[in-house]
């Protein structure tokens, strides 16, 4: 086994921060989408996977959630859904694609004409996020693993999401350690999964599913 | 029966809510407080007793006592003529017309003027509740310290004379907290979301035994066969007794029932007793409505009462968050709710209870729950895991301490503490 330094978990905790803009229409959306933080981007892509659903929403994406259920743009809902995180390695890209979609839609000769009914306007928010030790450290990659199945969804959320895409680190951390520890393949496998495709929980089980395969866990 | 200050002193709680939350949460509750331990947190509000926030503070001052943070709680002095103003300021924060004159505004300015010579403003963060005392903002000025506005209440559509009259207090503040996204403004403070809670351990929301519940039914003249119809509100035209009565009586031709109206004043409210009035007139001649105008410190009959009921109303036209509700979902009881406030957030449609617009839709949703025992307890059931994981007191005091430290970090997206 390769030596290498210690692990350290980190988890967050989040306060919403709310930005008094809200839209009515895709106008609206598009117009504030280009003057909010990135932090208010990350926070409607990402908001959805830390929640707990009763039924798995139709998207986790809120612009996409929005634009289906407010402005009945279902067409555009999907669009917006199909925005693909992973491909992306900075809030700046996403919101840029974002703002793309948008712009078709209301170049388009309906595009633009529906407005919510009112009360139904979309909300700007964005967080602030609080990143702490947990007190857990792997002092090696079997330990690691050990770990991994106890720590809890916002530990997975900061080291798997906030960290690659707001942080803007080139992949999640367990990949950017373990290939540091010299475990290239295990290290691309946990990068090759697809976060936004699962529950926190699926995600925790399959990284701990690829360590007992590795034979580390 | 307890006092405030007996629960104010009340500690080594913390162990009770791991035994009904699990250990994680209180865990994570150290977490947060060892980042703001000894930070002294000062409460100022308008009513010692009644109503949703002297709730909420009663309960919350000692978890955050026993938390390390210093936590206190200050009530300020008004006389009737002051609390006119502030119930008229509510209704018109609220939305609805009133006429708001000079005058008023100046009994508020010099009721807040004697407060600020009274008061000892001590805590290192300062946080006021509600338009009543958020003209005490002068004092910052002079001795610093971080200063927090909550407003509890439904601010979306103002009325505009109030509103603006209030705004350049409000944007002196480090920092405003409102329960929902639709009641933020455009303002030049940070502004923070943040619902409010209900204690699973209080007398109005523990377990209780069936001898218990059945002693309060007796004492009110209930009968404990026929299903029971209830709404648990302060007796105010935006809760909309009126309109429950309505669909009661539509019910009632479908399917034998009973209906419960109970609920405390508050010092703060002098529009309460009209309204009792009203409502006591609409019920007369039924011996099936039952209204009660309970005493403070009546909770645990509260709570036996909801636990006795077969399906709850709350029926408001306009709500700043309506706790009545996450207090119904605790106990597995399904709730028909206005769709107004922060009511949209507690009953998800269909899944935790049903939102509704009309006295017509009251009345369908209690008819159809009342004939379903099947979906009266999968509802029941889901609204109880949401308020589990979304207004409990645990989650609600560990935001509060994030704001603290949030203050300490301004325009910082992300914190990195130690």
């Amino acid at each position: 086994m390769n030596r290498c330094a210690p692990f350290s978990f980190y988890t967050e905790r989040r306060l919403v921060l709310l930005t008094g803009r809200r839209a009515r229409n895709l106008e609206e959306l598009l117009k504030h989408l280009g003057e909010v933080s990135g932090a208010c981007v990350f926070y409607h892509t990402h908001q959805q996977y830390l929640s707990h659903h009763f039924e798995r929403p139709l998207f986790f994406n809120d612009f996409a959630s929005w634009a289906g259920r407010a402005l009945q743009e279902r067409r555009l809902a999907e669009q917006l859904a199909a925005v693909d995180l992973l491909a992306h390695t900075t809030i700046r890209q996403v919101r840029e694609e974002v703002i793309q979609i948008l712009r078709a839609r209301l170049e388009e000769p309906d595009g633009g004409v529906r407005a919510c009914p009112p009360g139904d306007e979309f909300h700007f928010c964005e967080s602030q996020s609080f990143i702490m030790p947990t007190g857990q450290v792997a002092e090696d990659v079997k330990n690691f693993f050990a770990k991994i199945a106890e720590v809890s969804n916002l530990c997975l959320f900061f080291h798997f999401f906030e960290a690659r895409l707001r942080l803007g680190r080139p992949t999640n951390d367990f990949s950017q350690w373990l290939a540091y520890c010299g475990y290239d393949r295990l290290a691309w496998a946990i990068d090759a999964l697809d976060p936004y495709a699962m529950t926190l929980g699926e995600l925790q089980a399959r990284i701990v599913q690829l360590g007992q395969q590795s034979g580390l866990a | 029966m307890a006092s405030r200050a007996d629960w104010l002193n009340v500690s080594g709680r913390l162990e009770q809510y791991e035994e009904i939350l699990g250990r994680e949460t209180v865990d994570e509750l150290r977490l947060v407080a060892d980042r703001v331990r000894d930070r002294r947190l000062q409460n100022i509000n308008s009513t010692p007793v009644g109503g949703g926030v002297a709730e909420i503070l009663t309960r919350m001052i000692p978890m955050l006592n026993e938390l390390g943070v210093e936590a206190s709680w200050d009530v300020i002095k008004g006389d009737q003529a002051f609390f006119d103003v502030t119930k008229a300021f509510h209704n018109a924060l609220h939305g609805k017309v009133e006429r708001v004159t000079p005058e008023m505004f100046d009994v508020y300015r010099a009721t807040l003027e004697e407060n600020l010579r009274t008061m000892d403003f001590n805590g290192d963060v300062i946080l006021l509740h509600d338009p009543q005392p958020a003209g005490l903002i002068q004092r910052k000025q002079e001795i610093g310290r971080r200063w927090v506005w909550r407003c509890h209440i439904d601010v979306s559509a103002p009325q505009a004379d109030v509103w603006e009259f209030l705004r350049p207090y409000v944007e002196q503040y480090d920092a405003a907290v409102f329960s929902m996204p639709e009641f933020s403004q455009q303002l030049s403070i940070p502004q923070y979301l943040v619902a409010p809670s209900i204690d699973p351990l209080s007398d109005k929301n523990k377990e209780l035994e069936p001898e218990q519940v059945d002693r309060v039914l007796e004492k009110y003249g209930i009968d404990r066969e026929r299903p029971l119809l209830i709404q648990i509100s302060r007796f105010d035209r935006l809760k909309d007794p009126l309109g429950v009565i309505a669909a009661y009586r539509m019910v009632k031709k479908r399917q034998p029932c009973q209906l419960v109206l109970a609920g405390g004043g508050a010092p703060d409210d002098p529009e309460g007793e009209q309204v009792l009035r009203e409502v006591q007139e609409a019920a007369a001649g039924d011996p099936d409505i039952h209204v009660l105008l309970l005493p403070p410190f009546s909770d645990l009959e509260i709570n036996a009462l909801v636990r006795a009921s077969t399906v709850v109303f709350q029926k408001s036209l306009k709500e700043g968050f309506g706790l009545t509700v996450s207090e119904a979902l605790w106990k597995r009881k399904p709730v028909i709710g206005g769709a107004v406030g922060g009511i949209k957030q507690q009953i998800i449609e269909g899944v935790t209870g049903f939102l509704v617009y009309s006295v017509e839709g009251a009345a369908t949703r209690a008819a159809q729950l009342l004939a379903d025992e099947q979906m009266r307890r999968t509802i029941g059931e889901n609204g109880h895991l949401h308020v589990k994981q979304n207004f409990l007191l645990t989650r609600h005091v560990k935001d509060y301490m994030l704001i603290m430290l949030a203050l300490e970090h301004p325009r910082e997206h992300i914190v990195y503490l130690d």
